[in-house]
C-alpha cells in the first residue's frame, strides 16, 4: 500500500513532487482506475526510491501497466546521465532484452483457423517452449562469443532468417558495445542451449488477427493491410543467459561498492557509478545479452515463418513488422530542464516510443515513427502502437509495455485451473498449447490488468498513439 | 514447525522458510525454490552435487546458495530434491558454506515455472526464540 498519494493533473498523469532524498519528481502516466490499482502495491515508493539515484534527469517515470517490481518498479523509465550518472543492473531487470517482435502474414483468419491445431504443433515442435527447452542449435564456445558480438546479425550469416529481417529490427538486431569478455562463464554456461527457444512465465508466441486498425496510414506502413489479417506476435528474452548477468553484476556491485549500498532504499537499486570500470562492464555484458536477446526473437522469427510455409505452403508471406526490447538501458541523447544531455535511459517494463525523425528509427518507418507493441495476458487483446513527437518531451521517449500483473501466480494457481481454462478460452476459438497447464493458469487473463486501459492512457497522454489491436487465435505458451 | 510456506506477490513467488538452525532454514529454502517449479517431493535422489561457498554476509551466503540452483538447472539439467548435508560456518569476516545436494534430471519432471534469478528484494534471516525465519522473492 501507499502512503504518498499522487497529484492529479489531468485525465491521463500524476505527479509526486520532489521529497526527502528525491533529485527529480516523479511523473506517473495513469488514469483513475490504473491509478487505484497503483496505490495497492509499493510501485509508488520505487518509482520515488528510483527518483534518488545520482544522475536522474527531468523526471523518474511510471508507465501506466506499474506495478510492484524489485529496486524499480516494473514499467518505469529512467534517464540518467552517462557522464555524471549511474547505471543500475535492476533498473534493467533480470530479462536482459525481454521484448516484443511482429510479424505480418498474406494470410487471413479464415484461412488459418481451419488449420490451427496443425500449425501450433509445428510451431511446438519449431520453437521449443518451457523449462529445459532444448535449443536446436548446437554452439561451440567460439560461436556463442559471435552471438553476443553480432547478435541477431550472426543468425543471417548462419542462413537463418532474412537482411529484412535485421532492417526491421529495434538496434538493426546488433547492439554496439557488446563485450563477451565482461559475460561470466556461468551466464554463457545458462545460455549456450537455450538459442531459439521460448522460455516459460508469460513468455509466449500467439498467432492473432488484426481485430481492428484505428490509423489505416500508418498501419499499412507497417504492412498491417486489412482486418482480418494474421500477425504473430513472439514475446521473450534473453533467457538465462541475460538472467545471470544480472545476478552476477548486483553482486559484483555489492562487493565493489559497498558505501553505496548503504545509502539505498532497497539493494536492488544497486548501480554502478558511470565512471567506474563496473559501469563499463555491465554495458558492455547487457549489450551482449541483449545481442543474445535479439539473436534468440530473430531464430524464433525464422522458425515460425517455416512453420507457416510447412503448414500453408512455399508462397505464404511472413514479413517483420519490427522488434523491440522492453527491458534495457540504451545510450540516447535527449532533453531535460532546457539541456542536452547524453543518457543512459533504463526501460524496466517500458518501450522505446520514438518519434518521426529520429535517426534510431528504420528508414522505412522514419517518416512515421517507431512501431510499438504491447501484448496483452493470454486470450486477449494485443495492440500495434506508433512512436511520437510528444513522447520525446513527456517519457523520455518512452511508452507502456503491456498489461501488467494484478494477481500473483499461486494466487491465479489457486484460482484457476488450466485445463478449465483451456476450454473456456477454446470456447471463444482460442486455441493453447502449452508445456505446463500449471504455465496456463498462472497466466490467466483476469491475473492482469486491462490491457485496453493501458494503450488508452499510453494514447490521450501521447506518448505512443494506438494503431491496431490484435486478438489471439492460437497460443504457444511456456 | 513448518518447512515453508508462501506469501502473496503480485508477479514473482515470495516465501518464509524455516529453521531451528541456520542449516535447517537453508535447507527448507531450496525445498522451497524447487516447489515453485515442481513437486519437490517426487523429485528422486539419484544424482550428488557438493556446493562449497563463501561470502561475506548470511544474506549473500543465502543468495548464492539458491542461485546456484537455479544455475545448475539451467546449466546441467539438474533438478534438487534433498539436502543430505549442509553445514554452515564463520570464519573471521567470512561465511562458508558446505553441502551435499540430491536430485534427478529435470527432463523426467513437468517443471511448470521457471526461476530467473533470486534477488535481494524483501530478503531476511532473523533469529527469534531459537527460530530461524528466512524471507527470499524469487523473480519469475
Amino acid at each position: 500500500m501507499s502512503d504518498v498519494i499522487p497529484k492529479k493533473l489531468n485525465a491521463y498523469s500524476y505527479i509526486v513532487e520532489k521529497e526527502g532524498k528525491m533529485n527529480v519528481p516523479l511523473k506517473i502516466f495513469a488514469n483513475e482506475k490504473l491509478m487505484e490499482k497503483m496505490m495497492e502495491d509499493r510501485c509508488i515508493l520505487q518509482g520515488m526510491n528510483v527518483a534518488t539515484l545520482p544522475g536522474i534527469r527531468g523526471f523518474s517515470i511510471m508507465m501506466p501497466d506499474a506495478h510492484q517490481g524489485y529496486g524499480f518498479s516494473i514499467g518505469g523509465v529512467a534517464a540518467i546521465d552517462a557522464n555524471d550518472g549511474c547505471i543500475s543492473p535492476g533498473g534493467v531487470g533480470f530479462d536482459i532484452d525481454c521484448g516484443v517482435r511482429l510479424l505480418v502474414t498474406n494470410l487471413t483468419s479464415k484461412e488459418v483457423r481451419p488449420q490451427i491445431h496443425k500449425l501450433l504443433d509445428v510451431l511446438f515442435k519449431n520453437v521449443p517452449p518451457g523449462v529445459g527447452a532444448k535449443s536446436l542449435l548446437r554452439l561451440t564456445d567460439a560461436e556463442l562469443e559471435e552471438v553476443l558480438v553480432k547478435g541477431a546479425k550472426w543468425m543471417v550469416e548462419q542462413g537463418y532468417g532474412t537482411q529484412d529481417d535485421l532492417d526491421c529490427c529495434e538496434e538493426y538486431g546488433t547492439m554496439p558495445g557488446a563485450d563477451p569478455k565482461t559475460v561470466s562463464h556461468t551466464a554463457k554456461a545458462r545460455g549456450r542451449g537455450q538459442l531459439g527457444t521460448l522460455g516459460s512465465g508469460n513468455h509466449f508466441l500467439e498467432i492473432q488477427y488484426i481485430g481492428k486498425i484505428f490509423d489505416k496510414k500508418t498501419a499499412k506502413a507497417f504492412g498491417i493491410l486489412k482486418e482480418d489479417q494474421i500477425v504473430v506476435m513472439i514475446h521473450c528474452g534473453s533467457r538465462g543467459l541475460g538472467h545471470q548477468v544480472c545476478t552476477d553484476y548486483l553482486r559484483a556491485i555489492e562487493e565493489q561498492f559497498p558505501e553505496i549500498m548503504k545509502t539505498l532504499a532497497e539493494k536492488d537499486l544497486a548501480y554502478a557509478p558511470a565512471k567506474s570500470k563496473l559501469a563499463q562492464d555491465y554495458y558492455g555484458a547487457m549489450c551482449a545479452a541483449a545481442n543474445f536477446a535479439w539473436a534468440n526473437r530473430h531464430m524464433i522469427g525464422h522458425q515460425v515463418r517455416k512453420s507457416f510455409k510447412e503448414v500453408f505452403g512455399d508462397d505464404t508471406e511472413v514479413k517483420t513488422v519490427y522488434d523491440v526490447a522492453h527491458n534495457i538501458a540504451k545510450l540516447e541523447e535527449h532533453e531535460a530542464d532546457g539541456e542536452k544531455f547524453m543518457a543512459w535511459v533504463h526501460r524496466k517494463g517500458a518501450t522505446r516510443a520514438f518519434g518521426p525523425g529520429r535517426p534510431e528509427i528504420p528508414k522505412k518507418y522514419r517518416e512515421i515513427g517507431q512501431p510499438i507493441f504491447i501484448p496483452g495476458s493470454m486470450g486477449t487483446s494485443s495492440y500495434v502502437l506508433v512512436g511520437t513527437e510528444k513522447s520525446m518531451k513527456e517519457s523520455f521517449g518512452s511508452t507502456a509495455h503491456g498489461a501488467g500483473r494484478l494477481m500473483s501466480r499461486f494466487k491465479a494457481n489457486q484460482l484457476w485451473r488450466g485445463q478449465e481454462l483451456k476450454q473456456q478460452l477454446e470456447k471463444e476459438s482460442i486455441f493453447i498449447k502449452a508445456a505446463s497447464w500449471k504455465g496456463i493458469s498462472e497466466e490467466a487473463p483476469l491475473a492482469y490488468k486491462d490491457v485496453d486501459e493501458v494503450v488508452k492512457v499510453s494514447d490521450e497522454a501521447g506518448i505512443g498513439k494506438i494503431v491496431a489491436q490484435c486478438k489471439p487465435i492460437g497460443v504457444v505458451k511456456g | 514447525m513448518q518447512k515453508y510456506e508462501f506469501l502473496e506477490h503480485t508477479a514473482d513467488a515470495k516465501f518464509r522458510a524455516y529453521g531451528k538452525t541456520l542449516e535447517e532454514a537453508f535447507i527448507n529454502a531450496a525445498l522451497a525454490t524447487t516447489t515453485i517449479m515442481c513437486e519437490v517431493s517426487e523429485v528422486k535422489p539419484k544424482i550428488e552435487k557438493k556446493l562449497n561457498i563463501t561470502a561475506k554476509k548470511k544474506e549473500s551466503l543465502l543468495f548464492d546458495f539458491l542461485q546456484q540452483l537455479v544455475i545448475l538447472l539451467d546449466t546441467e539439467g539438474f533438478l534438487l530434491g534433498a539436502v543430505k548435508s549442509i553445514t554452515i560456518s564463520k570464519n573471521k569476516e567470512v561465511y562458508s558454506l558446505h553441502a551435499v545436494i540430491l536430485g534427478d534430471s529435470a527432463d523426467h519432471y513437468e517443471i511448470h515455472t521457471a526461476i530467473k534469478a533470486v534477488t535481494y528484494n524483501d530478503m531476511f534471516i532473523k533469529e527469534e526464540q531459537g527460530l530461524i525465519t528466512i524471507q527470499v522473492v524469487h523473480d519469475l
